[in-house]
Parts: structure tokens; C-alpha cells; sequence
């Protein structure tokens, strides 16, 4: 199918500037601008003559409509999930229109993070798909009066084949609406060698509206009547306002007024920070204006956080003693019986998402009630921060989700939302706040700073006969719990917990520490720092050892096997251990082949080049990477080549999948090279990408080669996993070329460009 | 009063001089492909072509846009797609896509004065713009397709 005709068929169906591209809205499109005027049960599903879940409709015309209801951020989502209801219903993608699902809870969770989407809701799609699919048949047979076992469905048809019978899926759509919905016992899937778009894929529903700028971002929503917003935030989180002047900024042309926004009661959550908010006819006056408010700040406590004397509390603290999380055998014991004792320490530190789509939201409050558009990952939320902010019901709060550009999870924390829903009810008329980059950068939800203390006995034959593991960070949930200080089980989990070697004393802990910052999720969260640490402190091992790196590391891993978790607090990603059980041989299968794809000790390396490998499991999918990399006599690092392999079982999606392991190694590249978010007095220092660099094309990857192992394992996610093994490979790759060790993130303390 | 050009059609501004072309196009004029992404030229994603030259419109004042010929992507080729556009669908280039309006005017305008650019020509036209999805290697790609199609 040509994404010019998937497009055309959109502007077909709705005409008119803002609707051509992406379709932004669940609802009906007013005839001038985006205004909504429909409630949450009334889409182009629910008013299709047959829907049988809220998930699928189908018209008279034979136009099937399906619900995207996780959030589009790139990692092509809102196809791939509907491809899957497509599967099942044995629908041509052709005749297929996408609607984005407003936030409603009866869609189930919507929080497109965490690499879920696709494990979560396979099933269910799956369901969508067959339901609608066998009363099609069951309609076909009673109007033909054969039994519905001798009907099947050939690509958007019903067939009897005896009598030679055809009707289309749009004639048989009213009368499929009067039957009863059939159990969920009753449905038969597809075969998968029947299989036209799972394991295939299809490139983006949006890909023409994407490269014609047709797509509708959070940035770009409007209606009639709105007003913008730019809001001054107090610099130190926790602190407010304690006088202002804004004189000057209504001074400027097209300023309207000036707003103040109620500092947060802690923990902050979702609410919005506070400050001055001010009002204008365009976006530009608004920046404006705010240059000209003259503030005066009370930081609070937190002005005393300064991220140089922090590092040094996180790294002390991990030299002493910490809760145990996890014990495997006796490694103290182990440590004083001999062998040879190696310690490191590793530390990264806050990372910001910087989107390329700075914050935005649009939010009009009107007789009671909240609609908002917002480039949102959890519009759930967006309700529920909304209706506490404006002390109104959740239902009485529309969220729509826009296309996103760019989330990495800071979009699914909603107090941007809640702004612009603040200010609308204030202003009395429809608000869009922007965040300028600045405000992006220095008022993030960051990934935690962390410091991990790494400590192993190497035995005779160089491996170890004890491993200790140490790691101190503030957690995320200090961001909802103001006494929270270790990091909960969700969090350990991420690489830390599940160190994959086969060891006969390990012993793993976790220390306290207090967030001055708010502390959030970042794409991969804590497997970036835990597999940072675990998987450079193998390859000093292993050259400790004087072995080969994919020797020494397959040698750890050991023998295929199941870990055991008996008596850990493993929460796995919230799936069960049954259905995803971790498998010590699935990582081996990806080291190996990594070794092989990538000629792993075949290849010459000159002088200033080097290769380097890891290999992690994290959001249930299995990776290892080997990265390649030339340094010059300068320092400056280039990139040739990566090869990365995964196993996530059953891929739907193989062409997003691979899109989602090169920019991984993308994403990565930025945090080794330059992520490093600091603070002084409390107030964040980096402002821009002038100080904030995130990766350019000379400095990511030439070249990233991703193979997926084919596997009819459950779906495991892809839009995360390929972070962490990346950049602690990237890391052993610095080290084979350079003989210097990273250990500290950003590199380049070391001198590394 | 300003007058300037925007894809073929005059214009009159009469705000403030000072405004940025990137918000006069947005805001005023509802032009949306365009995109705000850092404010001070160093991300590439609000690009647009200035009397043909690729150019931030996010630090071009308006009083420097007065007389000139503005096109932006909604403006790129009014029969059907640019052969940029065309090789960004082939090699399927955007993840997110906010960047990538101002990717491909970059690449454009490189490619109407560099019909076969070298990989370091390329690595140095595109340094500007930002893709944090981390799209390079297949914008890499992308131009190479584009330039076999146009020469």
C-alpha cells in the first residue's frame, strides 16, 4: 500500500487544513477550527453502524475504523497496535481508518510508557479483531442460511465456498450489529501462516502527513478564541513567588495580562510548579513579556541542592553498608577468603528528555468543564491532575491526544497540561502554554543521578567467586512521596536486581537518597545507570582476567537457565514470571549472535579503534550490542558502526523495531557523549543544546545494524531496550581504543569529544 | 508595514518588526509545518528557505524577512511531493517527525546547490538540525535517494 493513497483517504474523509494530516481529534471536527463538541463515548467507532467493542467499527461502506488508544511519539504505536485488530479481522489495511482515542478509562491504561504498549494489549487487539470478525461470518451464514462453520473470511469478504457465496464486510455490517456479542471461548484467531500485516508491518498510518508537515503536534492545535501563555516558574523546586512587578511585560505589544499560578502542595506529582503566567495574542509577545516580569523568589529548602557536593553524599553512601535487596550466598565471607579484589566506581548523572517538541498543551474551561489537546503519553492522568487542579469530576474533563514529537516518558507527566487548564478557567478563555527549550531543560522530570559501587573476588580461573553491588540515586517515587529515599522494587528491578551471571555470592544493595530535583522516568529509566555499571564492570573483568570479552561474559552468564527470584522483590515489568520467565539462554542466543554479525575477533581494529559489547535484558526483551568506535589523537570519538541484536519474542512491527534500535544507539550516544543536567544553589544550570548537546549526525552512529530473532515468544517491548546496552558498550569500545575506562557519564571528563 | 513573499503569495505584517519569521508563519499566518524547537537556532527544526537559502526562521527577525521570498514546506512543491519528501517516504525516515519538515529543507537547499554531495558534505550541511529520535542514518539514506532522483 502507497502511503499517498493512505493519506488521501484521509483528507477525503475529513477536508480542511488541520484535519489533513494527522488525525489530531477522537471527536468531530467543528467547520471552522478543532473544537470539540462530542462527548467521550461518541467516535467514528461508537457511531459506526456495527462496533462491537470500543475498539473496531465497521460501516456500511466498508470502512473498518479502529481506536489507536496508546500515544504516537515515533515509535509507529498507532499502527502497530491497530495492525494487529487488522490481523484478526482479516480487514484490508486499505479500506482502515485510524482514530486517536481521547483519555478514557474505558480503553483501560493509556500510559504509553514503560515498552508495554504491544505486550499489554496484544491480546486484547487480537480479540477486537476476531469478535467483529466471526459476527461478520455468523451474519453472512444467517443471511445464507448455511452454518457458520462453513464460512471463513478472505480479506475483508465473507466467503461460502460450497455455494459460492461473497458479501463484503460493509453489507454485512448492519446486520453483524444485531447479534449478540460471542464469548471470548467461542473466537478463532488467524493461523500465523496466514498471517498478512503481524511480523510484516507497515509503516506509519501518518508517514505522508509526517513528511508534508500536514501532522498535527501538541505545538500545532488551535481554536478559535485561544490566547497564549508563557509562564515564569520558580527556579528551585518548591520555591514561589513572594512579590512581582509586571509593569513592563503589559507593556508589550500584544500582552494581555499577567497570571499567577499557585506553587504546588508537596509532593509535587503532576501539579503544576507555579509562578507568573503570562497572557498573550501570540507566542512570541508571551516569551516577551516574560522577559519583563521583574520576580521576587523564595527558593526554599531545596536552594541548598548543588549537584558537585551531591555526587560526593552518593558516592559515599554507596561505601557503606545499604540495604540488602538481594543475597545469593555469602560474598562477605567470600571477599575475606582471598582472590584477587577488584572495585569501581560508576556514576551518571541527571539526564533531561529535551523532545524536540518542547512542552505544550492547549486547554479551553467552559461551563464547567475542561477540554485540553495535548502532545500527552497518559491522557488518563492529564484527567485526573485536571480535575484536582479545578476541583471538578474527572468526567468532566476531555483529553485528546495530539501526535507527539518526541516523548522519552516526560510526556506522560502531565503538569503542562495542568497549566494551561489552570490559566483557561483564570483567563476565561481557551489557553495554550508553550515551554520554551529553557524551560524544558530546567524544569524536567530528571532520569535519577546515580552512583554505583561495583566490588568482585576473582577466582583462580578469573571469574568470581563473589559480587557485591551498590547503587544510591533518589528515587521516583520521591516524586510522589516526600519521605521516600530508597528505590522501590520497580526501579531495582531495572537491571540491578536481575544481574543475569551465575554466581555463587552475590549480595546487592540499594542506599537512600533525598531529590531536590523532581525525579522521573527517561526512555530505559534505570536500566541506563544499573546496566552501565554491571556491564563495564564485567569488561574489566574480563580484562582483569585476560580473557576474551564475549568469552568472559557468556562464561558469567552461564549455563541456560531460569533465575530464581524466590525471595526477591522482582516485579519483572508487571508481567507474570510464567508467560515471561527470565531466560539466562535467550541472552546468550543475542551475545552470540551479536558476536557473529558483528565479526567479534575477526576484524582488525588500528590503532585509536576498538570494539566493545554488552548485553542486557530490560522491559522483558533480550539485547546485546557491540559498538565500534575510532578515536583520534584529540580525543574526538566517531562512531563507525553498531550491531545490535534483539529478541523480544514476537516482533509485530520488524521495520519500527529496527527504527526503535537505531535511534536507541542514537539516544544513547547523547548520554555518553554529552547528558548531564546539573544544578547550583538548586536552580538547573543547563539551559539550551548549547549546553545541553544532544547528538548531531556526525556524532551518532554511522551505521546501526539491527537483527531481530525470530521467535514466537509472547511480545516483549522495543522502544526502550536498546539504550542500556548501547551505551555501556559504547563505554568498553572507548576503553579497547583508548585504554582509558569510563566510569563517569557524561565522557567527557576524561577528555572524550 | 512588511511586506515580504511566503510560498508565492504576498504578505503584510504590521506587528512587531522584531517578531521571528517562525511565529509570524505559526501564529499569524497558521502555517504549522514549521516547527519551534530550541528558540535560538541551534536545532534546525524551524528551517526555512529565505530567497532560497536554507534559514532559521526562529532568529529572523521579521524586519530581515521584509522584500524576501519565504517558502515553507507547505509551500515546497505545489504538485505533489518534493523528490526530498518522495526519498523520505522510500527509505521511511520520520519516527516522531517534528524535526523532520526542517530536516528536509535543509536537505533541500543543499540539494538545489549540491547535486551529489559527499557523506562529509551531507555530515556538514545537516550538522544543524536535531533529531533526537535519532533518525541520521536513514536521513543520510534519504539524501543520497534524493539526489539520484534529481540529477
Amino acid at each position: 500500500m502507497s502511503p499517498i493513497e493512505n493519506v488521501s483517504r484521509r483528507d477525503f474523509l475529513h477536508g480542511g487544513v488541520f484535519a489533513a494530516g494527522a488525525l489530531v481529534l477522537g471527536v468531530r471536527f467543528s467547520p471552522s477550527l478543532l473544537i470539540a463538541d462530542a462527548l467521550p463515548h461518541d467516535t467514528h467507532v461508537d457511531l459506526a453502524t456495527f462496533h462491537p467493542s470500543a475498539f473496531v467499527g465497521i460501516n456500511p461502506d466498508g470502512t473498518v475504523w479502529i481506536v489507536a488508544h496508546r500515544s504516537e511519539m515515533g515509535t509507529t504505536i498507532r499502527t502497530s497496535l491497530p495492525l494487529v485488530v487488522a490481523e484478526d479481522l482479516d480487514a484490508d489495511w486499505n479500506r482502515v481508518k485510524i482514530e486517536q482515542a481521547i483519555g478514557d478509562k474505558r480503553y483501560g491504561d493509556q500510559n504509553t510508557d514503560g515498552s508495554h504498549s504491544i505486550r499489554s494489549f496484544y491480546d486484547v487487539m487480537r480479540a477486537a479483531g476476531a469478535t467483529a470478525r466471526l459476527m461478520l461470518i455468523q451474519a453472512a451464514a444467517q443471511q445464507w442460511n448455511v452454518p457458520a462453520a462453513e464460512c471463513e473470511s478472505e480479506l475483508h469478504v465473507v466467503v461460502h465456498r460450497s455455494t459460492n457465496q461473497r458479501a463484503g464486510y460493509g453489507e454485512l455490517a448492519a446486520a453483524a450489529a444485531k447479534l449478540p456479542v460471542p464469548a471470548k471461548e467461542d473466537l478463532k484467531f488467524k493461523l500465523k501462516s496466514a498471517w498478512r500485516y503481524v511480523g510484516k508491518g507497515e509503516v506509519s498510518y501518518d508517514i505522508e502527513a509526517l513528511v508534508t508537515g500536514k501532522a498535527i503536534y501538541g505545538m500545532d492545535a488551535r481554536i478559535d478564541g485561544m490566547v497564549y501563555a508563557s509562564v515564569e516558574r520558580p527556579p528551585v523546586l518548591g520555591g514561589k513567588a513572594k512579590s512581582y512587578d509586571d509593569k513592563e511585560a503589559l507593556k508589550v505589544a500584544g500582552v494581555r495580562q499577567t497570571i499567577p499560578i499557585d506553587p504546588f502542595q508537596p509532593p509535587p506529582a503532576f501539579q503544576p510548579l507555579g509562578g507568573i503566567a503570562v497572557i498573550a495574542d501570540n507566542t512570541w509577545a508571551a516569551f516577551q513579556g516574560r522577559k519583563k516580569l521583574n520576580i521576587s523568589w523564595d527558593n526554599g529548602p531545596n536552594e541548598t541542592y548543588d549537584s558537585a557536593a551531591y555526587k560526593n553524599e552518593l558516592r559515599e553512601t554507596s561505601h557503606k553498608p545499604c540495604k540488602v535487596v538481594r543475597n545469593v550466598g555469602d560474598a562477605d565471607a567470600a571477599f575475606t577468603k582471598g582472590g584477587k579484589i577488584y572495585e569501581a566506581d560508576y556514576y551518571v548523572p541527571l539526564l533531561a528528555h529535551a523532545t524536540m517538541e518542547p512542552l505544550v498543551a492547549l486547554a479551553e474551561f467552559k461551563d464547567g468543564k475542561v477540554t485540553a489537546w495535548a502532545p500527552t503519553q497518559n491522557p488518563q492522568a492529564a484527567q485526573d491532575i485536571i480535575a484536582k487542579e479545578l476541583g471538578i469530576a474527572k468526567e468532566d474533563v476531555i483529553c485528546h491526544v495530539t501526535l507527539l514529537g518526541g516523548g522519552f516518558g516526560r510526556k506522560s507527566k502531565p503538569d503542562y497540561v495542568a497549566e494551561a487548564a489552570v490559566l483557561s478557567k483564570k483567563v476565561g478563555r481557551p489557553v495554550k502554554v508553550v515551554w520554551t527549550r529553557e524551560d524544558d531543560i530546567k524544569f524536567d522530570y530528571y532520569n535519577a543521578v546515580a552512583s554505583m559501587y561495583m566490588k568482585a573476588a576473582l577466582g583462580a580461573d578469573g571469574k568470581p567467586t563473589a559480587w557485591l553491588q551498590r547503587s544510591v540515586f533518589p528515587p521516583i517515587t520521591s516524586t510522589f512521596d516526600v519521605n521516600a529515599v530508597y528505590g522501590d522494587p520497580g526501579h531495582l528491578q531495572q537491571g540491578w536486581l536481575d544481574i543475569p551471571y551465575d554466581l555463587p555470592n552475590l549480595r546487592i544493595e540499594n542506599g537512600p537518597a533525598k531529590a531536590h530535583v523532581r525525579i522521573g522516568w527517561l526512555r530505559s529509566v534505570a536500566n541506563i545507570y544499573h546496566g552501565f555499571a554491571v556491564q563495564c564492570f564485567t569488561d574489566e573483568l574480563a580484562i582483569a582476567a585476560g580473557r576474551d570479552q564475549v568469552d568472559y561474559l557468556l562464561d558469567l552468564i552461564g549455563q541456560p537457565r531460569t533465575i530464581d527470584f524466590t525471595g526477591v522483590d522482582y516485579p519483572n515489568y508487571g508481567a507474570s514470571m510464567q508467560t515471561y520467565p527470565w531466560e539466562t539462554g535467550r541472552l546468550r542466543h543475542v551475545t552470540e549472535m551479536v558476536a557473529e554479525k558483528s565479526g567479534w575477533g575477526k576484524r582488525q581494529h588500528s590503532k585509536g579503534s576498538g570494539v566493545g559489547i554488552a548485553a542486557h535484558r530490560s522491559f522483558l526483551t533480550y539485547v546485546a550490542t557491540v559498538v565500534e568506535v575510532e578515536v583520534n589523537d584529540q580525543g574526538e570519538v566517531r562512531i563507525p558502526r553498531v550491531d545490535t541484536v534483539l529478541d523480544a519474542g514476537l516482533v509485530v512491527n520488524p521495520e519500527a523495531t529496527r527504527a526503535q534500535f537505531e535511534g536507541a544507539a542514537v539516544f544513547g550516544t547523547s548520554i555518553v557523549r554529552s547528558g548531564e543536567i546539573t544544578a547550583t544553589k538548586g536552580t538547573i544550570r543547563q539551559s539550551n543544546f548549547q549546553d545541553y548537546p544532544v547528538a548531531r549526525i556526525g556524532d551518532a552512529p554511522l551505521q546501526t545494524n539491527v537483527y531481530i530473532v525470530e521467535s514466537d515468544a509472547p511480545p516483549a517491548g522495543v522502544g526502550e531496550p536498546g539504550v542500556p546496552p548501547f551505551v555501556a558498550a559504547f563505554c568498553n569500545a572507548v576503553f579497547a581504543a583508548t585504554g582509558k575506562r569510563v566510569r563517569d557519564l557524561p565522557f567527557t571528563s576524561l577528555g572524550f569529544s | 508595514m512588511i511586506q515580504l513573499k511566503v510560498n508565492g503569495a504576498d504578505q503584510s505584517f504590521s506587528g512587531t518588526p522584531e517578531m521571528p519569521l517562525l511565529w509570524y508563519l505559526r501564529d499569524v499566518l497558521g502555517l504549522t509545518g514549521s516547527k519551534f524547537g530550541c528558540g535560538i537556532g541551534l536545532c534546525g527544526a524551524c528551517t526555512v528557505h529565505v530567497n532560497g537559502q536554507a534559514t532559521r526562521s526562529c532568529v529572523t527577525a521579521m524586519s530581515d524577512a521584509a522584500g524576501k521570498e519565504i517558502t515553507t514546506v507547505e509551500g515546497l512543491n505545489k504538485n505533489g511531493l518534493h523528490p526530498v519528501q518522495k526519498a523520505w517516504l522510500q527509505i521511511n525516515v520520520p519516527q516522531c517527525g517534528y524535526c523532520q519538515v526542517g530536516q528536509m529543507m535543509q536537505a533541500v537547499a543543499l540539494l538545489n546547490s549540491n547535486k551529489k554531495p559527499t557523506d562529509q558534505q551531507i555530515e556538514d550541511a545537516m550538522a544543524g538540525n536535531i533529531c533526537r529520535c535519532g533518525t541520521y542514518q536513514r536521513i543520510r539514506a534519504a539524501i543520497k535517494t534524493a539526489a539520484g532522483e534529481m540529477a
